[in-house]
């Protein structure tokens, strides 16, 4: 099956403006499904899905399923142990005996940059990236866009500036492609040990400094901090870089204007996110999650070869 | 009819590219006994000697490969000496220099005689063992170099990975000259390189993998080059990727320290471009640069900097590169590519000139590491590539005879072509 989308999403640095624009505008109807008391159409009935999950993930996951199920699509979760050199079935085992249980699309999270595009290779099934590596997190990168264009109308011109780890982020790179593409201004604030090398030539500004940042912003996306990251030598402490680069209460009020705060979650409340500004009036991270089940819903609807227009239909259970 | 019952063989009329002599003209080139016996002019035929027909063709002493992997002992699924040897001759080179990272390691006269005794009876192209440096490759405990010495080893390393201790580099440099052989350095900083995959920059934080950057590398050129100062000792510089090598190597050749140093056929082709997509085949350790790394290392060559090409031919069963990128092993074969390689990206587009690129690939490979060979002078090895610079040719993994697979230039049409190949006097290959 091979919709608007192509074959795959695998990412948003392959995708066009319009094609993104058309995920988001699908996702919109899709949106409504999820706020009725029967939250279900029967568009992908009959489709067989698998979840197939080498890494832990509680909300992705959920927010995968629900989808599916809202589209009344056959799941399957599979949590397979991360894939060793030495042990266990390689991931083109795994592929190709999935395909060979004649299933539609396989959703696929994964510890390795590239697993799911290397997956999508060599499958006919439709794939979708959950999260590879320190790669790309297309649906969090959607969920994003919609959040931001919801709350902020058109994305051109909009200062939107990502702040933590983005060297080890797959939503920080899904982010920087989704909004550059759709004309948003893009920043990227953090130690400049947890930047990439290159991050100026990809297109963003940097900030050194929380403040700068807030100055300039009309969002900020705040990253997870990992705990690892502190163990593997990348920062000194915890404490030290929620008072260098936290966004706290205090920094905000300085701010020339009221900025949007996201988060993909889960949050360490008191290192990189206070809870004050977590759970403060400019702060959207529910929303993100009530978008991720619409934005999955439309990504999985027009993989499925379903036609944009016809997704307000399957609002109405006609599609 | 020659002593040891080989007939005499006389290339006629082919292009002599000699640099050792610096030959380059139409002429004949008679082997007998194993060796040659005239090299250039028009020659009569012997009595009984075959005469092959090279006109059009180029005719140069051996190629020799001084960095290759031939996976004996250990790893004979994924390639032997004599698979490796057999592929070797059909890239036209007449010797190579098999590194140590065996299993078991070769790093002890037993184990480097098995490997120089299983490419004499393979009969291909010659095959000159590499000894390791520390015991188990461990980097702890000087190996017996004088004793593998006795028993065929041509050359010191820990290739796979770096000597981590200066001070065990610097005593293998000293003793290692006492014998008289070089020390060949995979030059990587492991603290800096931990993890990565492919080279650090703009491609690296596109996709998502952990980079290796130049540093790495760098940091053990300059180290390297200052013990081999220190100790007078010869340094020979494995598999450079960078400008800053070059540039550091620069450095101390200006100032008449022993270092000499290679580039493989890949680094000065291909760039982190490659790796787009997720190319396991353009996985390899140091990893593909930029494009001004590319240039640099051209340009080393060009002016003698880098001393020689290499393969680096790394052998993988297709399995294992058929894996999640940060997953699959470094390496890729380059033995029946390098030629056309070579050819392709450095003679074609006048980087080197055809005597050049002889020199690196033959005479300088000889002369570096004291093996014989790299000239066809009257009485030197009967060792002889023949080669077409411009016939084109598409690479297809399957017709290899080396085991592996894992190439980036599958499917890539190459300008260059081994069509014989001679080694000790005898016809070891010989192209469709």
């Amino acid at each position: 099956m091979a919709g608007s989308l192509g074959k795959d999403l695998l990412g948003l640095s392959a995708l066009s403006a319009d094609q993104l624009r058309l995920l988001l505008d699908t996702a919109v109807p899709f949106r409504e499904i999820s706020e009725r008391s029967i939250k279900k159409v029967p568009t992908l009935r009959g489709a067989t899905i698998v979840n197939l999950f080498f890494e832990a993930s509680t909300r992705t996951r959920i927010s995968f399923e629900f989808a599916e199920k809202r589209l009344s699509a056959d799941t399957v979760n599979v949590a397979a142990a991360a894939s060793s050199v030495t042990k266990g079935e390689t991931l083109v085992d795994t592929a190709r005996n999935l395909e060979a249980m004649r299933i539609d699309m396989v959703v696929i999270r994964h510890p390795a940059s590239g697993a799911a595009q290397f997956l999508a290779e060599r499958i006919e099934s439709n794939v979708v990236n959950a999260g590879d590596g320190t790669n790309e997190h297309p649906t969090q990168g959607l969920l994003d866009l919609l959040t931001l264009r919801d709350r902020l109308g058109s994305l051109q011109g909009k200062r939107v500036c990502i702040v933590g780890d983005v060297l080890h982020s797959r939503v920080a790179r899904s982010n920087i492609w989704g909004l550059t593409k759709l004309g948003a201004e893009v920043a990227v604030c953090g130690p400049r040990s947890l930047l990439p090398n290159a991050i100026g030539e990809m297109g963003v500004t940097v900030f050194d400094r929380i403040e700068a940042a807030i100055e300039w912003a009309d969002a900020l996306n705040v990253l997870r901090l990992q705990l690892e990251r502190m163990q593997a030598g990348y920062i000194p402490s915890l404490r030290e870089y929620n008072r260098v680069f936290g966004v706290t209460r205090a920094r905000l009020e300085r701010a020339p204007r009221d900025l949007l705060i996201l988060h993909p979650g889960p949050m360490n409340r008191g290192v990189e996110i206070d809870s004050d500004v977590a759970d403060g009036p400019q702060s959207v991270i529910l929303d993100q999650v009530t978008n991720g089940v619409a934005v999955r819903m439309a990504v999985l609807y027009l993989l499925a070869g379903g036609r944009p227009e016809l997704a307000e239909a399957a609002k109405t259970g006609g599609a | 009819m020659s002593r040891d019952g080989v007939r005499d063989l006389l290339l006629r009329g082919g292009r002599i590219v000699d640099p050792s002599q610096g030959i380059d003209a139409v002429g004949d080139v008679l082997l007998r006994d194993g060796r040659v016996a005239a090299c250039g002019g028009t020659l009569g035929v012997p009595d009984g000697a075959e005469v092959v027909d090279v006109a059009g063709l180029v005719v140069a002493p051996g190629f020799i490969d001084v960095h290759v992997h031939l996976r004996e002992p250990g790893r004979e699924d994924v390639e032997t000496v004599a698979t490796g040897a057999h592929a070797a001759v059909a890239g036209g080179f007449t010797g190579v220099c098999a590194m140590p990272n065996t299993r078991p390691v070769t790093d002890n006269q037993a184990t480097v005689g098995f490997v120089k005794r299983q490419g004499e009876a393979a009969g291909y192209a010659r095959v000159y063992p590499y000894g390791a440096i520390s015991v188990g490759q461990k980097g702890e405990t000087l190996a017996e170099l004088g004793e593998m010495v006795g028993a065929g080893a041509v050359a010191f390393s820990d290739d796979g990975r770096p000597v981590e201790s200066a001070h065990l580099m610097r005593t293998a440099l000293e003793y290692a000259r006492t014998f008289g052989v070089p020390v060949a350095e995979h030059c990587e900083d492991m603290s800096l390189a931990h993890g990565g995959s492919m080279n650090e920059g703009l491609m690296s934080a596109k996709l998502g993998l952990k980079g290796i950057p130049a540093e790495a590398e760098e940091i053990y050129v300059i180290r390297d080059i200052l013990l081999a100062r220190r100790t007078g000792g010869h340094i020979h510089l494995c598999h450079l990727s960078t400008k800053g090598s070059v540039e550091l190597v620069r450095w101390g050749k200006e100032r008449g320290i022993h270092v000499t140093a290679e580039v493989c056929s890949h680094h000065v082709s291909l760039t982190e471009a490659a790796v787009d997509g997720y190319n396991t085949n353009a996985k390899m350790n140091p990893p593909l640069r930029t494009a001004e790394d590319v240039e640099a290392l051209q340009q080393g060559l060009a002016d003698g900097t880098i001393d020689l090409l290499v393969t680096d031919h790394a052998p993988h069963h297709y399995d294992e590169k058929e894996r999640e990128f940060a997953d699959a092993p470094n390496g890729i074969v380059g033995l029946e590519t390098a030629l056309g390689v070579n050819c392709t990206w450095l003679l074609h587009r006048g980087v080197l000139t055809l005597s050049q690129m002889v020199d690196a690939m033959s005479c300088k490979p000889a002369r570096v590491f004291h093996l014989p060979g790299g000239t066809l002078a009257p009485g030197a090895l009967g060792d002889v590539s023949v080669f077409d610079p411009n016939r084109s040719w598409v690479v297809d993994p399957r017709t290899f005879r080396s085991k592996g697979r894992n190439t980036p230039y599958g499917g890539t049409t190459l300008t260059g072509q081994a069509r014989l190949t001679v080694v000790g006097g005898r016809v070891v290959y010989r192209a469709d």
